[in-house]
């Protein structure tokens, strides 16, 4: 017990850099791999709350442009939408850190983004902004024809109109899609210390972390199981902080017509 | 030349797996609806966690794990009188005549057999996928076409050999063809399981050094193979969406959906 708390002291933050310089060679304890996985969780949460923050709004906006009359709004949008869903995020990450790359040869100052912090942070976040846009899209397409007849009838017009009406609407028809989109948000950042980007200093997520411990002990049926006992809690944890969210944006609606959230994931991106 | 050679392990893949993938699916469709109870737990199971946890987590476990558990059974079989516990410490032990492949094999056997971990692994993580696929289509075929059936006097497999499956396609077709995009858009994790697909040549030929050859005559081309990836995966997607529209179109025809009913009116 006193070994476990040491560990804890030692390796809990090791993913930010913080504590023992090496780790562990051999004689894995149960302590360690718990701990050093977990700490790994750190980067999985920043770059899941971090894109799925910055890409909400940048994907209303996408959604909004795809929904526009003018081509020279509406051909970009579903341009950018048609290339991030459809090649794998595996390969932009692979794309973009070479980008990346070779810009720094041109300026300096893009070598933040040769670093997954970043780099990998960018591209999560315009992919993530795809998706979303995509069903947000969806739900502006299926807003009721009644609800904006009665925004016009209210003398409601350009941006009260969208505030008011057309976007809350839009959330609430959405949400229980992006409630995946977000789970599977955070697990797609399993996959950035595996394309491109490095982990300096041995830095990395929590997948880096079980991988590096299976390839040890040459024994995968302790830290993947561990890996996943951590991204259930996760998954949970979002569920629930959608649900949350869910229920105030349904609040006005009578119980039965409720839109429940379902656990309906789209694999991978 | 590996380049070339890896678009055709890449189509491979996708050929083998995608029937077995479906196989997978429709056993695990079938055992979450059945009357037994064990066989029902198993089913859902499998369905519900390969979905709760990170595909790529799965690819890198059932590797190692399938290929451990095929040399352990070897090894009970082919080495009974071996003494020593299988796990030294850090190690996993076995007899010289249970590795898999035979150590003196042809380079050929450990690709091939490689490659055949990485089907039956993707096999497995996508067969709960299209199982979810599945359950939901059997669900979704109306309740009055069973209890017609069950009305004729066909027992419970009759029913669902002659009435439920031919059916339920039209309601699958949907969810089985986002599932093939995003087996497509998998196919790069190869690369992680250790097969040398188009990834792993794309970062071997556009780099200025690597192992096999030791110098390049031209800088670091890595961006030019990546962005080529990019469009192929792209093209592949627009073609497969194409195709598929066409198939939808064309099982939709005379269905009383909404689907249906539009294209009737459309005069079809």
């Amino acid at each position: 017990m006193e070994d476990c708390i040491q560990t804890i002291l030692d390796y809990g933050l090791r993913s930010q850099g913080i504590g023992e310089r090496l780790l562990p060679r051999s004689d894995f304890t149960l302590c360690q791999q718990f701990t050093l996985i977990g700490s790994g969780m750190i980067w999985n949460i920043y770059f899941g709350v971090v894109a799925l923050i910055t890409g909400f709004f940048f994907a209303t906006a996408l959604a909004m442009g795809k929904a526009a009359r003018s081509a020279w709004l509406r051909k970009p949008a579903e341009w950018f939408i048609f290339i991030f869903r459809g090649s794998p995020l595996f390969i932009q990450f692979f794309f973009a850190y070479f980008l990346f790359l070779s810009l720094k040869s041109v300026h300096p100052s893009f070598s933040a983004f040769t670093s997954a912090w970043l780099g990998a942070l960018v591209v999560l976040f315009l992919n993530t902004a795809a998706y979303s846009a995509e069903i947000f899209y969806g739900a502006l397409q299926s807003i009721p024809k009644g609800d904006t007849e009665a925004a016009d009838a209210y003398g409601l017009q350009g941006w009260s109109r969208f505030r008011r009406v057309i976007w809350p609407t839009m959330l609430r028809l959405a949400w229980p899609a992006y409630t995946n989109e977000a789970i599977f948000l955070f697990h797609a950042t399993t996959l950035v210390f595996f394309s491109g980007f490095p982990a300096t200093q041995q830095r990395g997520d929590a997948l880096y972390y079980a991988n590096y411990f299976a390839d040890k002990t040459f024994n995968p049926f302790v830290p993947y199981p561990i890996l996943a006992m951590y991204f259930i809690i996760l998954t949970l944890i979002v569920i629930t902080i959608f649900g949350a969210v869910n229920r105030y944006l349904n609040r006005h609606l009578p119980q039965d017509r409720r839109a429940k959230i379902k656990y309906r994931p789209q694999v991978i991106r | 030349m590996g380049l070339y050679w890896s678009f055709g392990t890449v189509l491979l893949l996708l050929c083998i797996t995608a029937p077995v993938a479906l196989a997978f699916g429709f056993g695990g469709a079938s055992a979450a609806r059945s009357h037994f109870a064990p066989l029902r737990w198993f089913g859902k199971t499998y369905i519900a966690l390969v979905r709760g946890v990170p595909d790529i987590a799965f690819f890198l476990f059932f590797v190692i794990a399938i290929d451990q558990g095929i040399e352990y059974l070897r090894h009970k079989v082919k080495c009974p009188d071996w003494d020593m516990p299988v796990r030294q410490g850090n190690d996993f032990v076995v007899c010289a005549a249970a590795k898999m492949p035979l150590g003196n094999s042809p380079q050929f056997y450990h690709e091939a057999y490689g490659f055949a971990l990485a089907v039956l692994t993707f096999a497995i993580v996508f067969g709960a996928f299209a199982a979810n696929v599945l359950f939901g289509a059997m669900r979704a075929v109306p309740h009055g076409q069973l209890e017609t059936a069950e009305a004729y006097g066909m027992t419970r497999r009759q029913t669902f050999w002659r009435v439920l499956v031919p059916q339920m396609w039209v309601f699958a077709l949907p969810g089985l063809s986002n599932l093939w995009m995003v087996l497509i858009k998998a196919t790069p994790l190869l690369f992680l399981l250790g097969v040398e697909d188009i990834v792993y040549w794309s970062r071997e030929l556009g780099g200025t050094k690597t192992p096999n050859f030791t110098d390049y005559p031209h800088g670091d081309w890595r961006i030019y193979y990546f962005a080529f990836l990019l469009v192929f995966y792209l093209c592949f997607t627009r073609v497969s969406e194409i195709v598929l529209d066409k198939i939808m179109a064309r099982l939709t025809f005379g269905q009383a959906t909404s689907a249906g009913e539009a294209q009737r009116k459309a005069g079809r």
